[in-house]
């Protein structure tokens, strides 16, 4: 559930070069998560707060690219000073802050799962909806807004289903390895297809694989899941972007349009 | 009396305190082929968007096709100026063809056959069926230009908006966007509004040229506006204009 929801996420991710602004809002989660476990309710009530706080005032502040990652930037440190804050006030078990960072398929409880699939299941059925005037404002902010594409409105709204995702999939793979399931599938995807059901499809089966595959190593070795998960990330992503078919369909195209003109 | 698809009286557009525009009369027919030209800063694209609804003039009154300009209008076609396209997008020419029919609308767009029918005859006007399964940020300038317009012509437009498509097009797909750009203009009947830093390229298309310079505007035949006198007048400075061998030079001042 969590690879699927992230992956197709991850793909509108990627395309609006907004891969920082994903890092950075699991970051921010962390402080979330932190803060969480100091009051003592189950972390994920934290991320939530946090991430989609964080998302809403990114949105807000940086309207374009640049501006955008500056505001990231600063917000990200305010939330990681936070972080440490709440960690150095809290005087229990290092294991939930561990498990917060680096991530534990097997330590969630019953309540988390039903709302990372509740979640999730939101998140899929409202980015179904705003798919292809996202998409489209995405690739021509300026010619969509002319079409009348709620533009502003449509960024900030899908922030927030970042940050409500980044929630969920932190609880597999933790805060610093969300580049495994969030922008390594569809990354790796895109590099491969040209087109966004397929690449998709694609992501979301990557995504999936990666963490069955982590979950089964995982179960029979001593190392940690996430490393797995990562590490086939990193994994496929790597060979893929070196090895992809890019500069040959350059070349084809080249000699498509000789032909043409 | 022919019917007015652009009409402005007395335009005045401010964008915070700069004056961007002062006092703008015109009045566009449909069908007309207009090459906007300026130099950079002029206003040429601050005017387009006041067509398009997204900037407010200060004063004065805008008709485009018969009411206020207003967002979200599918009789005006919109092609803003390039961009870096760098960025990957995963998208075939015909999905970014696609956006100009039905991208404003929620949801994630199953495909059917009327709307692929659609797609490819839009394709097909402008010559570019064979790129509709290619990767758009792998195609060169002068297909992407092709596909952008198959976009904008989607709609149905009676009014056509191009914010510099000519600029880093080398000399052969200049000339043939221009070709394909007047083919639209004269077979559906669509009124051009271009914005260009250079009329030669675009002379046979050309019916009238308005030309902006410091806020100020002057339309008319190409032999009217492009001369020593109207010129000089709108730089406020000694411009010169050699008309020779069928092309414009204009010295003195940048265009």
């Amino acid at each position: 559930m969590v690879a699927v929801v992230a992956a197709v996420l991850g793909y509108f991710l990627v395309v609006r070069g907004l891969s920082f602004a994903g890092h950075a809002l699991s970051t921010i989660g962390f402080a979330g998560a932190a803060g969480a476990v100091l009051v003592g309710v189950p972390p994920v009530y934290g991320l939530m707060t946090f991430t989609v706080i964080a998302s809403l005032a990114i949105s807000l502040l940086g309207r374009d690219i640049r501006e955008r990652d500056i505001a990231t930037g600063v917000i990200m440190i305010l939330a990681l000073g936070f972080g440490v804050l709440f960690l150095s006030l809290y005087h229990g078990y290092a294991e939930r802050a561990y498990s917060i960072l680096f991530g534990t398929v097997v330590g969630i409880s019953r309540s988390d799962v039903l709302l990372t699939a509740l979640s999730g299941l939101g998140v899929l059925a409202c980015l179904a909806a705003i798919s292809r005037p996202l998409l489209f404002s995405s690739f021509d902010p300026e010619l969509a807004e002319t079409r009348g594409v709620p533009v502003t409105f449509l960024g900030g709204f899908f922030l927030v289903l970042v940050a409500i995702t980044i929630s969920i999939t932190t609880q597999v793979v933790g805060i610093l390895l969300i580049f495994a399931l969030l922008i390594g599938p569809p990354a790796t995807a895109l590099r491969l297809l040209h087109q966004p059901m397929q690449v998709i499809s694609l992501a979301v089966i990557l995504g999936l694989a990666y963490t069955w595959l982590g979950i089964l190593l995982g179960a029979n070795s001593s190392w940690p899941v996430s490393f797995f998960i990562t590490a086939f990330s990193f994994g496929v992503y790597l060979p893929v972007r070196l090895l992809s078919k890019r500069g040959l369909k350059r070349v084809e195209i080249a000699f498509g349009s000789e032909r043409h003109a | 009396m022919p019917e007015s698809i652009v009409c402005l009286e007395e335009v005045d557009v401010h964008l915070g305190d700069a004056s961007i525009l002062q006092n703008i009369n015109l009045s566009i027919e449909a069908g007309e082929f207009i090459v906007i030209l300026g130099p950079n800063g002029a206003g040429k694209t601050t005017l387009l968007k006041v067509l398009l609804g997204l900037v407010q003039p200060t004063s004065g009154r805008v008709q485009v096709l018969g009411s206020s300009p207003r967002r979200g209008q599918r009789e005006i076609g919109y092609i803003p100026q390039h961009r870096d396209m760098d960025a990957e997008f995963g998208l075939r020419g015909r999905d970014l063809v696609a956006f100009g029919l039905d991208g404003h609308r929620w949801g994630i767009g199953l495909p059917s056959r009327s709307r692929r029918e659609k797609i490819d005859r839009a394709l097909k006007e402008v010559d570019a069926l064979e790129l509709a399964e290619a990767p758009f940020e792998q195609l060169s300038g002068g297909e992407q230009k092709r596909l952008l317009i198959a976009q904008a012509l989607l709609t149905d437009p009676h009014l056509l908006l191009l914010d510099e498509p000519l600029a880093d097009l080398d000399l052969a797909y200049q000339k043939e966007t221009v070709a394909l750009m007047d083919k639209v203009c004269r077979t559906r009947g669509v009124t051009v509004l271009l914005v260009s830093h250079d009329i030669n390229p675009l002379l046979q298309a050309t019916d009238r040229v308005l030309f902006i310079a410091h806020g100020h505007a002057a339309i008319g035949a190409p032999d009217e506006v492009i001369t020593s006198a109207t010129l000089t007048q709108l730089y406020r400075s000694p411009v010169e204009v050699v008309h020779t061998l069928g092309r414009y030079f204009v010295v003195g001042a940048e265009i």
